[in-house]
């Protein structure tokens, strides 16, 4: 009886304790969203080059591996999250504006917004529900990654449209496999950070929404 | 043009370098599946595959 309640109260703590990580996590990431769409109108008013969408990408990864992993555990892990969002959303300001510009442009990018929250709420709703280990396919998940980056690199020098649709095809299931993945770790306790569980979470998303954005401008016409 | 291939050179070098080390993590740790694991993941992704189908002939 006595060892029922043990495990009865230990999994009791461990329940409370990664719902508050899940709650942290869906709180923060609203919010580095709502920031990064302040970001990015910034960057439409201003006009900023398209060549300022790597940049911010090269100055988020570089943030990504070398600050957040050190500054996750403390406040400023906040600080440098919202630098990294805010970042990615002022590049994307740039790429925005290009599409804007096209015939079919706004319809392009509303759809893309509308299903990038039907994929990311959808999933995470599955996971939550489901609560299923999706761990599994954590190398799964990584070697597909790796496999779209060599073919995101080489593409840089072969420019086909063909391959760029299939990597955007790529990224988006591999970005949705990772929502599963990531989810139903914060839900069975593998992740207790929720800044590192943000981060994550977020660049799903926004990977999903560049790689919606491209594949609709091209299949609706508008190159 | 040859601007952009560099930074976007320099992103993906970075990105491997990010990917690399967690790719081994979980070659070498993943819990194996069991059954029905994959049946489970492999739904919500066809799903997935059928509303960018659907996006795109919206927008067509």
């Amino acid at each position: 009886m006595n060892r029922y309640e043990n495990v009865v109260a230990h999994s009791g703590v461990e329940v409370v304790s990664s719902n508050k990580v899940l709650k942290n996590t869906y709180l923060l990431l609203s919010a580095t969203l709502g920031f990064s769409a302040v970001m990015a109108v910034v960057s439409m008013v201003i006009g900023v080059p398209p060549i300022m969408y790597i940049a911010s990408v090269i100055g988020a990864l570089v943030l990504g591996i070398f600050v957040l992993p050190r500054t996750a555990n403390s406040s400023k892990g906040i600080g440098v999250i919202f630098l990294i969002t805010g970042l990615l959303g002022f590049g994307l300001g740039s790429i925005l504006s290009l599409y804007l510009a096209l015939p079919h442009g706004p319809q392009v990018i509303a759809t893309a917004f509308a299903g990038t929250g039907i994929i990311f709420l959808g999933l995470s709703g599955y996971a939550l529900t489901s609560k299923r280990d999706f761990s599994f396919m954590g190398g799964f998940i990584f070697a597909g990654l790796m496999v779209v980056v060599l073919a995101m690199i080489a593409n840089l020098f072969l420019q086909m449209p063909a391959l760029s649709l299939a990597v955007s095809g790529g990224i988006i299931l591999l970005m949705s496999a990772f929502i599963l993945f990531d989810t139903s770790r914060i839900v069975r306790g593998g992740e207790t950070n929720y800044i590192m569980a943000t981060y994550g979470l977020y660049l799903s998303i926004f990977n999903i929404f560049i790689s919606l954005l491209q594949i609709l401008g091209i299949m609706g016409g508008d190159e | 043009m040859e601007w952009m291939q560099i930074l976007g050179l320099i992103a993906g070098i970075m990105m491997l370098f990010i990917l690399w080390p967690a790719y081994k993590h979980w070659s070498a740790n993943s819990p194996k599946a069991e059954k029905g694991d994959w049946q489970a993941a492999i739904l919500p992704l066809a799903a997935v595959v059928g509303l960018v189908i659907l996006l795109i002939m919206s927008v067509r």
